[in-house]
């Protein structure tokens, strides 16, 4: 994994609402095939970097480049850039007046003009793939929170992401749920999908990441190889905040 | 009273094209009143100020006077301006523009009704904002505007009867009209009310049935062979009871 090979770059990026200022001059560099696990207290802008990647959030300064090209500098870009990033949310969000698998067959018809037919066998395939083909025709209030993260995956991996972001996909979850979702992501990110995760589980954080970025009042404070992070050489901010989240 | 004569007046010519008359207004304005309502919730949500300005204004002048009123005003009012409609096309201006401020804010709390992630999650999957609104939040803001405007629907089915005034040949003058003609109110009015009744029935049938078009759950019934008929009446019967709670997520 060179570093020409990078599919994302964040270069001096700054969010301000207001006068708040939420994300200050991030950098950040990720390769094609590496997994990354963003953490940090709340409120130090993990979320907010997360959305400025796909232009959610438009950043107030600095550039994003996405496969080489810099996005963030035209927001009509927008809409073509999400269709190859995916993004799976924290409360699920998945289309309540659709069942899993509509709610899979959703944007490859509307956006990419799959047929019907197509999107269906599509779906199908990729319920397989995260271990529910038998829950296609329930609806997300008929769903266990577990169930419906990974609808939620699917649904994002409908649209053939060259990259995937979650934020915080598991905070959401009863304990017994969150296991079955950190396996889907893990067996993604070992396929080789690009991962960005905004995380607290520090287990699937060891397990799958590559490096782990550590974030506080929208600074990038510690951004280490996984080994190195745990290994106690990251610093002591990120030290701190890992021994409270370790209890 | 004359039952022979409750008969002969609901099968005479007069009656049916008094009826007639009612369904045609109460149709037509309805169409222009929910097109108005869905262009004045989305003009309320613009950013551009003059435009919230004017939707606010508009809906405070309609909401803030008697549709009779705005009626006669329509038609008796606009004349001296140059500007003149039938007696018909007044009546339906008029209850259009008053339907359109009431369907605005339904309208418009169906819409706040469906949560801003919902869209994000659309959007974050490439899906431009008029797809969004098309297959993510109209279908969901439909299913919670549905029992409300049904209310409104069938309001507007009584509500026609105030054309009258204007003469316009609708079932109350029509009723009016024959009951005073051959001293038999209680015949006359008897036949009148009987058709609103059968008419305001057929409204609420046809609400259960675009609530059950709307449920997608029921959509996965009827995939597996439940009957068409029995959804329907199942809706409606539970709609007496629950006025649509059922709908409240």
């Amino acid at each position: 994994m060179s570093a020409d090979q990078k599919i994302l770059e964040l270069v001096n990026v700054s969010k301000r609402f207001d006068t708040l200022d939420v994300l200050k001059n991030c950098n950040l560099r990720v390769a094609k095939g590496e997994t990354i696990v963003l953490i940090g207290p709340s409120g130090s802008g993990k979320s907010t970097l997360l959305r400025c990647i796909n232009l959610l959030e438009p950043p107030s300064d600095g550039s994003v480049l996405f496969e080489g090209h810099e996005i963030s500098n035209d927001l009509r870009s927008g809409d073509r850039v999400r269709r190859e990033v995916g993004m799976v949310f924290q409360n699920f969000e998945l289309f309540q007046h659709l069942s899993a698998i509509e709610n899979i067959m959703l944007a490859p018809m509307k956006v990419l003009g799959m047929s019907r037919h197509d999107a269906r066998d599509l779906g199908q395939e990729l319920l397989r793939k995260v271990h529910i083909p038998d829950r296609a025709d329930h609806f997300p209030d008929e769903l266990s929170g577990g169930q419906q993260q990974r609808v939620a995956i699917a649904r994002a991996l409908a649209m053939r992401p060259k990259i995937m972001l979650y934020d915080e996909p598991t905070s959401a979850l009863d304990p017994e749920m969150i296991r079955e979702v950190l396996d889907v992501m893990t067996e993604l990110s070992n396929e080789g999908m690009t991962t960005v995760c905004v995380t607290h589980e520090m287990g699937f954080a060891r397990r799958a990441a590559d490096r782990i970025i550590f974030m506080e009042d929208g600074e990038i404070l510690e951004n280490a190889a996984t080994e190195e992070f745990f290994g106690g050489r990251a610093n002591e901010r990120a030290q701190k905040f890992l021994s409270q989240i370790l209890h | 009273m004359s039952f022979d004569l409750v008969a002969q007046y609901l099968t005479s010519q007069h009656f049916l094209h008094g009826a007639w008359v009612t369904i045609l207004i109460t149709v037509v304005s309805l169409f222009f009143g929910v097109l108005a309502g869905f262009v004045l919730a989305l003009a309320q949500q613009a950013r551009f100020w003059p435009v919230k300005v004017m939707t606010i204004t508009y809906l405070w002048l309609f909401r803030g006077t008697p549709v009779l009123f705005q009626i006669i005003f329509i038609y008796n009012v606009l004349p001296s301006f140059d500007i003149r409609f039938s007696a018909f096309w007044s009546g339906v201006i008029a209850l259009s523009l008053n339907e359109g401020a009431y369907m605005a804010e339904i309208i418009r709390s169906g819409l706040q009704s469906v949560k801003k992630g919902q869209r994000v999650a659309g959007q974050a999957l490439g899906m431009s904002r008029l797809s969004v609104l098309r297959w993510i939040t109209l279908p969901q803001a439909a299913r919670i505007v549905l029992p409300p405007m049904g209310n409104q629907m069938i309001g507007m089915l009584k509500t026609s009867a105030l054309v009258s005034v204007i003469a316009v040949q609708d079932l109350l003058l029509v009723a009016n009209q024959t009951a005073s003609a051959d001293f038999r109110y209680f015949e006359a009015l008897c036949a009148a009310g009987i058709y609103y009744l059968a008419l305001t029935s057929l409204f609420m049938i046809a609400q259960g049935a675009m609530e059950v078009a709307l449920d997608p759950k029921a959509r996965r019934r009827r995939a597996n062979g439940e009957a068409g008929l029995r959804a329907i009446a199942r809706r409606i019967l539970s709609n007496t009871t629950t006025a649509g709670g059922d709908n409240v997520r």
